[in-house]
């Protein structure tokens, strides 16, 4: 095996290797032990950068330095936040529902995890390659929605459960938009699971890959499921359920110490799995954007993508002000869900057209009128223009 | 190697337990609220079961459907028609009678269509059910059904809005 091939199944090898200490019978276990601990280690890493990287990216396009006193550069301001919600004390409210109020958190991060299992993360690095992976994602991204709601009502405070209830409903209405685009990709490789998908876009034309994302449903179904991602992860626009200006914090509002880092945790990882998840989908998983530069690692390529990701969300998150709750619903079942149904019709034409440059341009047209129009359509009922405030002025 | 107890997987002796355990709270339970969430247990232990006996897809739809939507929606309702406050009720109703008559009628019913339905000899193998079959029979031979069921839940839907429309006269006189 040459040395760059070892590079890129380095930990594929280290877990064979470590396995291969214990007796045979035990191997299999040991084995997945091995990755499960290699994911609860790796995300929550990243996730400990990512809270640094987001300060300092949203400092800076508020125009402010962002922490800058724990280590060089404030870069070791994750250890300290810790050893805080480690240290504060855990206040539980005298009403609350003690064993639900418990439950929440651990419920939302335990779902969470649950997701990476079928993440291909690199060449022969996926947890479970099951026939079903990615119905097995949405699955259990349906059952955060219920630990949202336990934090919510299990509180005893109108203010979690108005944010409970917002998050819900929010997260209900996006997830029609989410699955309906990820579907177009199913129909287009013929399976469900998420090694054959990746599989699937492994070509190159030229030197260029043959990503979904370069096909006109591919692109309409990209921009749509980041959408609706971040509005699954509660993500600015679309944080609405923890608008701290009405709600304090929303559902986690009477959360303090490690549980309230749990749902941060949790949120967080929600949304490098569904970042994941856009990768694996429609840029190639972990396969190399350009032909020649197929020797860096696949695993390289995946994390690589998944900080691109976290670097858009970070910038959205700092650029667009925040949703009204009616703007919201009516941009998902008035937008979304009509683009999303056209774009499945589009990616069935597309599969039948047959090759040629034909194909490009009708389906590119379609999806390009259909924005445009109901763009012009949603935008007649809105009374856009100066805002007037009743009180304030 | 599976251990055995009684001749039956020990993961799916948990798993039964863990089922019937969420269904019993579910009816003994005074929160309403708790019992949603209970009742939501023994969804989840509905899909395990169904995972245990290699129906992926029918264990992932039903931890989609029930837990992502049902569960959801049951516990709306609690709240939207109760109020989230007042956690104590009877948990005996003054017409248990009727209640019992009907989950009994309810359960022979269904005892007998299963009985019914099951084939003279037991199949030999377990048949391989593959997502992709599953979606081809959809699309093919049931196709009729599935355009039936979608046909009724576009009226749901549609009812749905329709109801939650505000009425056009109010609105003019406000």
């Amino acid at each position: 095996m040459s040395l760059l091939s070892q590079l890129d199944q380095i930990f594929v090898l280290l877990q064979h290797w470590v396995a291969g200490f214990f007796p045979t019978w035990l191997q299999p276990f040991v084995g997945t032990v091995l990755a499960v601990v290699g994911i609860v280690a790796a995300f929550p890493g990243i996730f400990a950068v990512t809270t640094v990287l987001e300060r300092k990216g949203l400092g800076r396009i508020q125009n402010r330095l962002g922490p800058n006193r724990v280590g060089p550069f404030g870069f070791f301001q994750p250890v300290a936040d810790g050893i805080k919600s480690l240290t504060k004390e855990d206040i539980v409210p005298f009403t609350a529902d003690g064993l639900v109020h418990f439950l929440a958190p651990v419920v939302l991060v335990v779902a969470v995890f649950l997701g990476f299992a079928v993440l291909p993360i690199g060449r022969n690095m996926v947890l479970a390659n099951m026939d079903a992976g990615l119905l097995f994602f949405f699955a259990i991204g349906a059952s955060t929605e219920l630990s949202v709601f336990m934090a919510g009502w299990s509180s005893r405070n109108k203010y979690s459960l108005l944010g409970a209830m917002r998050a819900v409903a929010q997260m209900i209405s996006y997830e029609v938009p989410l699955l309906l685009s990820a579907t177009v990709i199913v129909m287009m490789t013929g399976s469900l699971s998420t090694v054959k998908i990746v599989e699937a876009q492994g070509g190159f034309t030229g030197f260029l890959p043959h990503w979904y994302v370069f096909t006109p449903w591919g692109f309409a179904g990209f921009v749509l499921f980041v959408i609706a991602a971040l509005a699954e992860t509660n993500r600015s626009p679309f944080d609405l359920p923890e608008g701290e200006s009405e709600l304090v914090a929303g559902y986690f509002t009477e959360y303090s110490g490690f549980k309230f880092a749990l749902f941060f945790l949790g949120e967080y990882l929600g949304m490098f799995s569904i970042a994941g998840f856009a990768i694996t989908l429609f840029l190639g998983g972990w396969g190399a954007p350009f032909s020649f530069l197929g020797f860096v690692p696949s695993w390289g390529w995946f994390f690589l993508k998944l900080l691109g990701a976290i670097a858009l969300f970070i910038w959205l998150r700092g650029t667009l002000p925040r949703l009204r709750q009616d703007q919201l619903m009516n941009f998902a079942w008035k937008f979304m869900l009509p683009m999303t149904l056209l774009n499945l019709v589009v990616a069935g034409a597309w599969r039948f057209m047959g090759e040629g440059i034909l194909r490009w341009l009708i389906c590119s047209a379609v999806l390009l009128a259909a924005y445009v129009l109901l763009g012009r359509v949603l935008m007649r009922h809105q009374k856009l223009g100066p805002r007037s405030y009743r009180y304030a002025e | 190697m599976i251990p055995t107890v009684f001749g039956l997987t020990l993961p799916f002796l948990i798993i039964a337990a863990l089922t019937i355990a969420g269904a019993v709270a579910a009816a003994l339970l005074r929160n309403l609220v708790h019992c949603a969430l209970s009742l939501t247990i023994t969804f989840a232990g509905l899909a395990l079961l169904y995972l245990n006996l290699e129906a992926q897809f029918a264990g992932f739809v039903q931890m989609l459907v029930y837990i992502g939507a049902v569960a959801i929606l049951v516990v709306f309702a609690i709240l939207l028609t109760r109020g989230a406050g007042m956690p104590e009720y009877r948990s005996y109703s003054s017409n248990w009678l009727l209640g019992l008559i009907l989950a009994a009628a309810t359960f022979a019913v269904l005892t007998w269509a299963v009985t019914r339905s099951l084939p003279a000899t037991a199949a030999s193998a377990a048949p391989a059910v593959t997502v992709q079959g599953i979606g081809v029979s959809l699309m093919t031979t049931y196709v009729m059904p599935l355009e039936i069921v979608a046909i009724l839940l576009t009226v749901a839907l549609i009812g749905a809005v329709i109801v939650a429309m505000p009425e056009s006269k109010k609105e003019g006189q406000q």
